[in-house]
């Protein structure tokens, strides 16, 4: 049962609080979880891709979280060039989040962390060193105690506003997303398509992630930018109804995806966030798994360091942000500025390049290789390419 | 004054995001927007993937 009080409670149940929660946990501090739905893993709001590696620095990936293995990319520019580029030495998968995010839980649970899920987070309350949180479960109200919170809450967090950090996204980096999960479509299962330019998605991109025996992912993301003269609905209504008529849609799930640069401060005495909620996205491709669990297990192990060491302030939670600077945030407020310049791109100048692109002998294409043709185009980009490959 | 056809909405809370008072709560299933504190900006209403907040 629901005790009084715990080291640390979590708000949200996703891989960023399943990580926080298993590596509080295993460090042996008192863990509590709280889930606002009935299920963890469930709905599915993702378009569930992730690469070997980001996926590989955690666990060894069990068969039953993966859905499909990606060999290949197209890219499918403004006026149809396709640019089809092999994946070399990285693979990726596309996961199936709801198996995957439900085992990451169980892990938590058999660490000794406790998850209960239909726990809807009203309010916290700071005093002195300790946290109130107040919150519905099963539609009773209770109160528990905290030393420190971590705040797992996605996009729509608002722990973070409630401790006063800035957490609103800006309209231009937010993603207005939607996918459907279909059957019945005649795809390359592994081969994942991305169409670019604001032909297909202003702002943003759409994607037909395969989920194997002829099922799939296919999503749009558009800027907050673009989004108000026409929703993301309709331009991937159009795009099926166009290319995939046959296909049969099971489930249909919205979003919205923090495409901005990473919070520089997600942290306040006794509190941080972690993943979508502290805006640890890759604002390129809207990937926040890989942010997610990267924190989520950082933030897990600064919360037992720091209830053992009796100094739950700020100033001791700094050393989550170092970390998290350090292996990904710095990164991603590089690729940040990547993401603008290419946002600039009209159709013409995508097309352009696409062109260029498919000059290069099949065998020598690769990501990079996309990039250094775009950046002929946009000579500004250099510095940024350069940098987000080199990882300065 | 934001209305909110509740029987479409996802509750995904792309909303919640850009909201710049946070007048607006999700829930697993049910959302409520504070029209005391909405400074009818209208933000909600362009960010909604599938058209369910209108003003």
């Amino acid at each position: 049962m629901i005790k009084d009080q715990y080291d640390l409670v979590i708000v949200g149940g996703g891989p960023g609080g399943s990580m926080a929660a298993l590596h509080a946990a295993k460090n042996g501090i008192s863990v509590c979880l709280l889930e606002k739905t009935r299920d963890i893993g469930y709905p599915v709001r993702c378009g569930e891709a992730m690469g070997e590696t980001a996926i590989g620095q955690f666990f060894k990936p069990k068969n039953t979280w993966i859905a499909a293995r990606i060999k290949k990319c197209r890219i499918i520019a403004p006026n149809g060039t396709e640019l089809n580029i092999p994946f070399k030495k990285e693979k990726g998968y596309v996961l199936n989040r709801r198996i995957f995010d439900y085992d990451l839980s169980l892990m938590a649970s058999e660490a000794g962390a406790e998850i209960y899920t239909k726990s809807y987070v009203k309010s916290i309350e700071k005093k002195n060193d300790t946290y109130n949180l107040n919150f519905d479960y099963l539609g009773q109200p209770k109160m528990i105690k905290s030393r420190i919170i971590i705040g797992a809450d996605g996009v729509d967090s608002r722990v973070g506003r409630w401790a006063g950090i800035k957490t609103q996204v800006k309209m231009k980096d937010m993603e207005s997303c939607i996918q459907y999960s279909v059957g019945n479509v005649d795809i390359d299962k592994n081969q994942m398509d991305m169409y670019v330019g604001r032909i297909h998605a202003p702002g943003g991109y759409l994607w037909v992630f395969p989920k194997g025996d002829g099922f799939a992912n296919i999503g749009i993301g558009v800027s907050g930018k673009y989004s108000k003269e026409k929703s993301a609905k309709r331009y991937l209504d159009e795009f099926i109804e166009k290319k995939y008529s046959a296909a049969t849609i099971h489930t249909t799930m919205c979003g919205g995806v923090p495409c901005a640069k990473p919070l520089s401060r997600p942290i306040a005495d006794s509190l941080m966030l972690v993943g979508d909620a502290a805006h640890f996205v890759n604002p390129l491709t809207g990937g926040g798994i890989a942010g997610a669990m990267k924190s989520g297990m950082f933030a897990g192990k600064i919360a037992s360091e720091a209830i053992k060491a009796d100094d739950t302030t700020e100033r001791f939670l700094q050393k989550y942000i170092n970390l998290c600077n350090k292996d990904f945030a710095s990164r991603h407020n590089k690729i940040y500025r990547v993401k603008e310049t290419i946002q600039k791109f009209t159709d013409d100048e995508m097309n352009h390049i696409a062109d260029k692109v498919t000059q290069i002998p099949a065998d020598k294409i690769t990501l990079g290789k996309v990039f250094t043709t775009a950046v002929l185009k946009k000579p500004s980009m250099i510095i940024d390419v350069m940098r987000m490959f080199a990882g300065f | 004054m934001i209305d909110v056809r509740e029987n479409a909405c996802d509750f995904c809370g792309a909303c919640i995001s850009v909201c710049p008072p946070d007048c607006i709560e999700v829930r697993e299933s049910s959302i409520k927007i504070d029209n005391d504190i909405c400074i009818d900006c209208d933000l909600c209403v362009y960010i909604c993937p599938i058209e369910v907040l209108s003003s």
